[in-house]
């Protein structure tokens, strides 16, 4: 092979656009954060079928309750909350570095900002469970 | 300066991941317990009609759900990047229009309660 008659050819490294995720346990953590999105998206989704229901009346909402007690949306809910859980430690762990809060020279610490966070969280969840009557 | 749309785009984002993460966990919770058959007596029609039918918890139920909705329409344009869909104009579209319209029938239904 005459090596001056070759052309150059730069070199493209293989990546499997669907299946990259699974190379690594970094990537595997990343792609978990991004599915999130997706049952957030879908319990939103139930959300404003709820809204729906309740402007429909009475009997239209505990319809809607009665349905929910399909073991699909059992299954559902507890892969949701798993996910939705995951969605909040990872935004936390994340705001310091996306909105750094700066005092003079002095950048706020991030345990400060996130442990702030979970403080506001865990208080905001109990005052719903406790308006909701779970409390 | 070059004027763009993605500080507005991401500016939703941010909100909508921001209200995500701290009230749809606990949500999730409420409606798992209902799910299960133990509804708290916060979601009965009596409890829940009255506290949507008033502006502020009209306005609530609506930030919270279009701005959730929204959030999670970006990331999943972003996603779906990530799962090696390269049509990305397409999906922007698809995934934005569905937020909007999920905010317009919010809106619609809430203004019913």
């Amino acid at each position: 092979m005459a090596e001056s008659q070759m052309t150059p050819r730069t070199y493209v490294r293989e990546v499997p656009p669907t299946r990259w995720y699974f190379r690594h346990p970094r990537y595997m953590r990343y792609i978990a954060r991004e599915v999130t999105c997706i049952f957030i998206g879908a319990y939103t989704a139930l959300l404003i079928v709820g809204v729906a229901q309740l402007s429909r009346g009475s009997a239209a909402w505990e319809a809607l309750l009665a349905a929910l007690q399909a073991p699909a949306s059992i299954a559902f809910h507890l892969v949701a909350l798993a996910f939705a859980l995951y969605h909040t430690i990872t935004w936390f762990n994340v705001t310091p570095k996306a909105l750094p809060v700066q005092i003079g020279e002095h950048i706020v610490p991030a345990w400060t900002i996130v442990a702030a966070h979970y403080a506001v969280w865990v208080v905001l969840s109990m005052v719903i469970l406790l308006a909701v009557g779970v409390l | 300066m070059t004027k763009s749309n993605k500080p507005v785009v991401w500016g939703l984002f941010a909100a909508g991941g921001t209200v995500a993460a701290f009230v749809i966990p606990v949500l999730i919770l409420v409606t798992l317990l209902a799910v299960l058959g133990h509804a708290p007596p916060g979601l009965s029609y009596e409890r829940l009609q009255p506290l949507l039918a008033g502006w502020t918890g009209k306005l609530i139920a609506f930030v919270v759900i279009s701005l959730s909705l929204w959030g999670s329409a970006h990331r999943l344009r972003i996603t779906f990047h990530d799962f090696g869909v390269r049509a990305d104009r397409a999906v922007a579209a698809l995934v934005y229009l569905a937020a909007g319209a999920g905010a317009l029938l919010t809106v619609f239904y809430l203004l019913r309660i």
